[in-house]
């Protein structure tokens, strides 16, 4: 099944959702320019095209749901509502970052958001998510685990047992690969038994085939909000293949030079935003108001730079802290 | 009081923490209605029902992760690997994600959680159903890891580890399934951390963990009856470690010996003689001495499984040639 509902959204909700990828794009924009300047070290994975996954789920969960995140994971992470500032100084490993710059680009969690961690092995997080949603099945409280990941990940153990204690138990878990067409420097389709590696794998769980156009925001709404309320309403699972693409390469050390050029122009003209700008003024938005909210987001990123900045670098008294439930790191008396 | 069988003292300890507090859960392959392979859940299901007490497929990652997941949004789950050699399989789940995510989040996350798992050899099951992988989990900063030797400890440490805010590796030794001690009535709660001291004696100090307790116990009154006293320590915990007894047993005798199933390399044996001479190396009399599985799968033939695994017969022989008597 293919899905191209448009949704019920009004044009405040819908500038929302403008406000919010313009503000995932930016940020990820930013940070990479802070890679540059050597104020980001180690790796990023970044989400630049895939916006539109992020902010339409998002914008269909509640606050008490759950999100569970890879490893490009900032979209998700700010989606939810973390604010920039926490984000980008955990990217630059200052104390005012999110985890006090324990974490990492890869490993974005905000409890409070919902956040529930960004993990870096590919899969694992499946299991996971399961585990919140039958945490959320056994307490009655109707919360929504909703789980991204990439299209590699459908290739491991993980996500088949994930796919299948999920079903069996039916649990409030919405599984979202994000299809970029790329396994990290891979053509998906070279290493996958099936062109849809997700929704063709559906079938083997008995759940619906679910493919939904990842640039058109309002597209992935409509899909989110049907699963996360059939979730909710205790029908089960549900696994969703979005497609989209990503602009750069798999993570900062690549260019992306694997893709044909004509490939990446064709994505490019289907870039979320512009598309979703243009949809906005056939709309009825004016140019004016969308304009006003990109700078109004250029300021915010800019105000996060600087407050991340200016963050401290962390000091010893974090390094042996928070193993423990106890807040420490001791192991013997 | 009443006669328990190791087996029995799982199940009291479990149900003895699901009647105090509803968040506790259990999962597992085949420990519903079955009561579990090795017979360590019986009568779980019939308390609890099959909400708190659930089967799960043949999917290590998925229980682990739901163990997980939960604890991460405040259940208390005690989950079963069936055989720790399966650890394998879901050792991701353990010691990327449950192991690393409090840290990783700066705090933000507790793991209430407990692993259970059949370890060990003993049983003729042949290399993948028999190892011992306390060292494998005792070298993962952030778990705690707990190997009782008895049924009281049993309930005792199952019933601290799930009340522990921790993710707690809780090893079961095979070989001990069916040993039996007389165990009071009544809640049992011990503590994590602690070693037992379960014999004095003036001529050398002994320390075992799980399955090598009881076989160093008699070791040590064969021992005595030759005339070498011997200390016997439980460690019962790896993580956290009681080094505060051990060293005090071990300079009380001026020699340790340590008596281990895991396999030699990195056993964890070794840490402790590490501890023991930095710290107390001028107590020592004598070098120490490691009794340990040799470095080798296990094998599955009774007569070479016995050979492999430390006995009686080895800890008094390597004692006895030890202390030049």
């Amino acid at each position: 099944m293919t899905t191209t509902t448009s949704t019920a959204l009004d044009l405040d909700a819908k500038l929302e959702l403008y406000r919010v990828q313009v503000a995932l794009r930016q940020f990820e924009k930013r940070a990479y320019d802070l890679f540059l300047e050597n104020y980001v070290k180690g790796t990023s994975h970044l989400s630049l095209g895939q916006e539109a996954i992020a902010a339409g789920f998002a914008a269909a969960m509640r606050s008490d749901d759950y999100t569970f995140a890879t490893y490009r994971g900032h979209a998700h992470t700010l989606a939810r509502g973390v604010p920039m500032t926490p984000v980008l100084a955990e990217l630059m490993g200052r104390t005012n970052g999110l985890m006090a710059g324990k974490g990492g680009s890869m490993h974005l969690t905000s409890v409070e958001h919902g956040v529930m961690g960004s993990y870096a092995i590919i899969g694992a997080h499946l299991p996971i998510a399961c585990g919140a949603a039958w945490s959320a099945q056994y307490r009655g409280t109707d919360q929504v685990a909703v789980c991204f990941f990439g299209d590699g990940s459908t290739n491991i153990g993980a996500f088949h047992e994930a796919l299948n204690f999920a079903a069996i138990w039916k649990l409030p878990v919405v599984f979202v690969c994000e299809n970029n067409l790329w396994m990290e420097y891979t053509r998906t389709t070279e290493i996958t038994a099936v062109p849809n590696p997700a929704a063709d794998r559906a079938s083997a769980y008995g759940l619906e085939s679910i493919i939904v156009d990842g640039n058109d925001v309002d597209a992935v709404y409509a899909v989110a909000s049907a699963a996360i309320e059939r979730a909710r309403a205790g029908e089960g699972p549900s696994l969703i293949e979005a497609l989209t693409y990503r602009h750069g390469g798999h993570s900062r050390a690549d260019p992306g030079k694997y893709r044909p050029d004509e490939e990446v122009a064709q994505w490019l003209a289907k870039d979320p935003i512009p598309m979703y700008h243009a949809r906005l003024l056939a709309e009825g938005a004016s140019e004016e108001l969308l304009v006003q909210i990109e700078l109004e987001v250029a300021a915010e990123v800019d105000r996060a730079t600087e407050e991340a900045k200016a963050g401290p670098t962390p000091g010893a008294d974090l390094l042996m802290k928070d193993v423990w439930a106890d807040g420490g790191s001791a192991w013997r008396n | 009081m009443a006669q328990l069988t190791f087996r029995e003292a799982i199940s009291r300890g479990i149900a003895q923490e699901m009647r105090r507090d509803d968040t506790v859960l259990a999962i597992g392959e085949d420990i519903g209605a079955a009561g579990g392979v090795f017979k360590g859940t019986v009568g779980l299901f019939e308390e609890f029902g099959p909400v708190r007490v659930r089967d799960t497929p043949i999917s290590e990652q998925a229980i682990l992760g739901a163990a997980m997941g939960a604890a991460m949004t405040g259940l208390k789950p005690i989950a079963e690997i069936m055989f720790s050699d399966f650890f394998a399989v879901c050792w991701d789940i353990v010691v990327n994600e449950i192991a690393k995510s409090r840290y990783m989040t700066n705090g933000q996350m507790t793991f209430p959680l407990v692993i259970r798992s059949g370890n060990g050899g003993g049983l003729r099951f042949g290399a993948q159903h028999s190892q011992s992988v306390e060292n494998w989990a005792m070298m993962v900063p952030g778990l705690k890891v707990v190997v009782p030797s008895n049924a009281l400890d049993v309930i005792g440490l199952m019933a601290a580890a799930v009340r522990d805010p921790d993710p707690v590796i809780f090893l079961e030794a095979k070989s001990l399934y069916a040993s039996k001690m007389e165990v009071p009535d009544g809640d049992i709660v011990d503590t994590l951390g602690s070693a037992k001291v379960l014999r004095q004696g003036g001529d050398a100090t002994l320390v075992a963990l799980g399955a090598m307790v009881p076989k160093t116990l008699k070791a040590a009154e064969e021992l005595a009856a030759a005339g070498i006293d011997c200390t016997v320590v439980d460690v019962r915990s790896l993580v956290p470690l009681d080094t505060t007894t051990i060293l005090r047993e071990v300079a009380a005798t001026g020699r340790l010996f340590t008596v281990e199933e895991n396999p030699r390399l990195c056993g964890w044996g070794g840490e402790l003689s590490s501890i023991v001479s930095e710290e107390a190396f001028y107590d020592l009399d004598g070098p120490i001495v490691r009794i340990t599985t040799p470095h080798i799968p296990l094998p599955a033939a009774d007569a070479l499984e016995d050979m492999a695994i430390p006995s009686v017969e080895r800890i008094v022989a390597t004692v006895t040639t030890s202390m030049g008597a």
